[in-house]
Order: C-alpha cells, then structure tokens, then sequence
C-alpha cells in the first residue's frame, strides 16, 4: 500500500519560502494572499492493512518526517 | 590556565557532510586540548573523552531538515549517554542544527528570514559568563563572530520561548539579528546547562588574522571546564 504525507510550516512559523513564492505569482499577476511552502513524501509500504498502515506512518512523522514544534502533517492512503 | 594538569580529550564528530571538523580542531588544539576527529559510525567515545564537539557543515547534505537525517548516527547515540551522565558537549551551527533534532536541546532551526545564506562577522551578547561554555567572558560582553548559514532561524513558541528564558537557558543573542531568530536567540543551553549549541562559529574566531579572536572566549572556556572535568571526575 503507498501513503502520501503533506507535511507544512505550523501556522505562525515564519515561511520566508512561501513569501518569496507569493510575491512571484504576484509578479506574474496572479491575484494571490499567503502562498505555504511545504514537503510531500511518498511511502511504499509493505502492508496492505489500512489501520496497521496509518499507524506506521503516523509513527514515521512523528519520529523522522515532521518536526512537530514547527511542522504539521496530514497522511493519505493510497484509495482513499 | 595550565596548572601542570595534561591536555583534556575534547572529540569533534565528523559527520558525511561536515566541513568545518579540521577548524574547529584547530582551534581546540591551539587552546591546549587534544582534540581528535571522531566519524559517525563509532559506537564510543574515544577513552577519557572530557567534551564533545559538532562541528558544522552539512551533514547528510541537510536531507529533509538540516540534522534531522545525523541523530541516527551510532556516534550520537554515544553522544547522548555522554550528555545524560552530565558530559560537556557543544554544537556548533549545524552541529547545533543536530542537536535539536536529536532533542538534546530545546527549539528548531529554520531557513533564515531573508532566504539568503548569511556569512558575516555579527555583534552578540553573552547572557550568562556562570556556565562551563562562557567562564572567560564578562558578563553582557558584546563578541564577534561570523556566522554563515542558511538556516540558522531559531524558533520556539512563546510558551517555550518564555520557559527558556525563565530558566535561563538564553545563551546568547544577536545585538543586530541576522536570520528572524525568535528573542534574538544565537544560542542555548539544555535544562542541564552542559549542553550549549550556537549558530555562530568560535572556531572561525580564534586568530587576528580573520579579524576577531572572540571565539577563543566560548572555546576556551570549554577546555578549561574539560580540563577540570578530568581533573576531578564525577
């Protein structure tokens, strides 16, 4: 089963990425507020149980994918 | 500063990726120590190990947070029994970095405010000359040294922002902030206080020749403390 993790600056952190991001969509001429930037991961597993599967990467993001004074994460399995 | 006592053993890890490992045994070299440069597959310390120093670089070429990836190092885990039996252990920039990811100090380190890598001699603040890292300075004596990172935004949140200051692990503050650091902050220490990593390099500060020897002051004051520490075992 694959499961992808959105991990983005908590709110409040300072992410000078997503101004300098904003600021170049402005110059293109989007009409655009606070843009965030953040990391995604993907993860192959080798199980096919959906519970075992969120629990393993809920796991992964707390110990390695995210650092949880500064970033939060969300997790989705592949299906849905 | 002698006093007929041998040189004290202070190791500098040498992670894949570090850069700054030969400076900063230099530097402790200059300073009296024995300073031998220790890989990150070892399991232990080398014997009679008094200090440890991270020095900075990019290790693991900073893979998905800077340090994040080198706490898994075998060496770190030697490390860290080092740090919670009291030993005297000092992270500089990313060995900073690491040391936050590896929990051993409190905080997280984020890429600077202006997205640019800042490489200047800064004006800092030293908050407290009562610890082993800052003996020889005085108190709120304003040093110099460079710092050169592109991630040396320190932040914590306010409740542990204010939990730090009560405590007094504010090490050091910038007098003119380089980064967007949180408080100002340039260094801390843990709740232990012998655990102290800093986004500025002493060991670029220790010949007049580069301009300021002000990092002689937060090395120097490692070696003695290292060199009591062998002295007087705990």
């Amino acid at each position: 089963m694959k499961a992808t993790v959105l991990v983005r600056p908590k709110q409040g952190i300072l992410d000078p990425q997503g101004q300098a991001v904003s600021s170049s969509l402005r110059h293109l001429g989007f009409a655009v507020g606070d843009t965030r930037v953040g990391r995604l991961v993907d993860v192959d597993l080798q199980t096919d149980d959906r519970d075992e599967a969120l629990a393993q990467v809920q796991q992964m993001c707390e110990q390695l994918l995210a650092n949880p004074l500064i970033e939060g994460y969300e997790i989705e399995l592949e299906g849905g | 500063m002698n006093d007929g006592l041998p040189p004290p053993t202070i190791a500098v890890l040498v992670f894949p990726g570090s850069n700054d490992d030969r400076d900063a045994q230099l530097a402790l070299e200059r300073l009296g120590a024995e300073a031998p440069r220790v890989w990150h597959t070892e399991e232990s310390l080398p014997r009679r190990t008094a200090a440890v120093v991270l020095p900075g670089g990019f290790s693991y070429g900073d893979y998905l947070r800077c340090g994040a990836i080198a706490r898994f190092s075998p060496v770190l885990r030697a490390v860290t029994r080092f740090a919670a039996g009291g030993g005297l252990v000092l992270g500089i920039c990313n060995g900073f970095q690491i040391l936050t990811e590896a929990g051993l100090l409190p905080g997280a380190l984020r890429p600077n405010a202006s997205l640019s890598f800042v490489c200047r001699d800064v004006p800092l603040i030293i908050e407290r000359t009562d610890t082993p890292f800052t003996t020889r300075c005085e108190p709120g004596q304003e040093l110099s040294i460079p710092v050169k990172n592109g991630e040396g935004c320190w932040f914590a949140d306010e409740e542990l922002l204010a939990e730090l200051e009560t405590r007094g692990q504010i090490a050091l503050r910038y007098a003119a902030n380089p980064n967007g650091s949180v408080g100002d902050v340039a260094g801390v220490f843990n709740a232990d206080g012998n655990v102290f990593g800093l986004m500025p390099h002493p060991e670029h500060a220790v010949d007049p020749l580069l301009g300021s020897t002000d990092g002689a002051l937060l090395l120097g004051s490692l070696v003695d403390a290292a060199r009591l520490s062998v002295a007087v075992p705990a």
